[in-house]
């Protein structure tokens, strides 16, 4: 069961992957991209339990820190989701979360995500621009982010719980 | 038992309501090692081994998800592109008809400026001013006569009796004109005379329009025989006649003498190819007020 979750999350970690630096590039605006695995990693957060988005987030981060478009230091990714993964799960309830709670806790994570990359990249000395410039990418990300929630989190979630038995029960209650 | 296990269950209490801190902090300082790790051993980081794998085995994912979806992401720019596709289409259409404009019109325009460079040095070797004019009409063949009009007039200086000429020689003369055009008499026409002087020998004769754009030479002298090749000039005069003196006319062809009018004739092929007339001078006075840039004496445009 645990196994069996760990690689669905992976290839739905992989995919949101794929999807993100090779699809979403073709629509981005002013270079800025839906971050898809923290959608996911929030998703994960919001349905699986708490120990496993944590396991997801950073799996998910390191990826995103090694996969071939990256060229920072590695780590920054799976520092800030596995924090949006323990702040998501933190909003976590015991009923399915209603629409505006999830949105809300999206757009939380992705300016949370999107901020603690930044700020590990201005603490690391890496050259990323005035400050005005790195809220005006974050604030296009989360919108971003926010545009693709209702795409993604269902699905996600959808997955989620038919991997979680408590997620099982949540989705039939 | 049983109820409370339910109880445990429906509140999520298998993994507890809080995430678990030991795994938040675990996988913190997992994340900060590897920052560290990254940022501090340089170019030669383990991490970079790790990137490679990853690089190497995610690599082929990312090609085969952009050549799928690399069709669908054309797709609104083909649509955005059509209209500028268009615009390009538009554009050089107008381009290329300008650019075969051009390419129609270079050697007309060559020809152009051969004649214009001509007329300069035909003023030079004339000494005369010139008002150089284009011939915009030809008169048709229909009303039988030779005439041609320029596309200058009274308003350029121009008067009737005005010797017409060309970089080859002689066309004409002025027949009349308007502000803005003149009628010409070509030489060749059936009703121009004009006073003919072989070179060589000085002798001199009148020049009537012939038959198939010759000149018919008839001499004052019977008993000069003119040869082939002998080079006819205008007689004239300066003032006087409508013809000023020493333009080249043309060259004599063939010589017959005339039995009923007991003189010598002589064919004579002009210089000038008066079935493509373009640019033409007009010899006017020195210091003539013209609307249009006079070619002086000495070649010089004024």
């Amino acid at each position: 069961m645990s196994l069996a979750r760990a690689a669905v999350g992976l290839l739905v970690v992989l995919l949101a992957l794929a999807l993100q630096v090779s699809l979403f590039p073709h629509l981005a605006w002013q270079g800025v991209v839906p971050n898809l695995v923290l959608l996911v990693v929030v998703a994960a957060a919001l349905s699986g339990g708490a120990q496993f988005a944590l396991l997801l987030g950073f799996a998910g981060g390191v990826l995103l820190d090694l996969a071939p478009p990256a060229d920072h230091v590695a780590g920054r990714w799976a520092l800030s989701l596995v924090l949006v993964a323990w702040i998501a799960s933190r909003v976590r309830q015991e009923t399915r979360p209603s629409t505006l709670a999830v949105l809300g806790c999206v757009a939380a994570s992705s300016f949370i995500g999107t901020s603690v990359f930044a700020l590990s990249g201005l603490v690391l000395g890496e050259p990323l621009g005035s400050v005005p410039e790195i809220l005006g990418v974050i604030a296009v990300a989360v919108l971003w982010d926010l545009l693709l929630t209702p795409f993604v989190l269902p699905w996600a979630m959808k997955v989620f719980d038919r991997l979680t038995p408590a997620g099982r029960e949540r989705a039939r209650a | 038992m049983a109820p409370f296990d339910r109880e445990r269950r429906w509140r999520g209490l298998d993994e507890g309501p809080r995430p678990p801190r030991a795994t938040l902090v675990a996988l913190v300082l997992a994340a900060a090692t590897l920052m560290t790790l990254d940022q501090a051993t340089g170019p030669d980081s383990p991490v970079d081994a790790l990137r490679t794998v990853v690089g190497e085995g995610f690599g082929p994912v990312e090609t085969a998800t952009s050549a799928l979806v690399r069709p669908f992401t054309a797709v609104p720019t083909w649509f955005k592109q059509k209209d500028d596709l268009r615009e390009d289409v538009r554009e050089l259409e107008a381009e290329n008809a300008a650019l075969r404009e051009q390419v129609a019109t270079v050697d007309y325009d060559r020809n152009r400026l051969a004649e214009f460079e001509g007329l300069t040095r035909a003023a030079a070797d004339l000494g005369r001013s010139l008002v150089p004019a284009r011939v915009v009409g030809y008169g048709p063949a229909q009303s039988f006569t030779r005439t041609v009009t320029l596309d200058a007039g009274s308003d350029a200086g121009l008067r009737p009796d005005m010797t017409v000429v060309n970089a080859d020689g002689l066309v004409g003369r002025v027949l009349r004109v308007t502000r803005s055009s003149a009628t010409v008499l070509l030489a060749v026409d059936a009703r121009s005379v004009v006073g003919g002087r072989i070179g060589r020998t000085m002798e001199l004769g009148f020049l009537r329009g012939g038959e198939d754009g010759t000149l018919d030479l008839e001499l004052l002298d019977q008993k000069v025989v003119p040869a082939q090749g002998d080079v006819v000039v205008t007689w004239g005069s300066d003032g006087a006649g409508p013809y000023v003196p020493g333009i080249p006319v043309g060259r004599v062809t063939d010589v017959f003498a005339s039995v009923r009018e007991q003189s010598q004739r002589a064919v004579i092929e002009p210089f000038v190819a008066f079935s493509s007339l373009d640019v033409v001078g007009v010899v006017v006075p020195d210091g003539t007020a013209t609307d249009r840039a006079l070619v002086e004496a000495d070649g010089e445009i004024g």
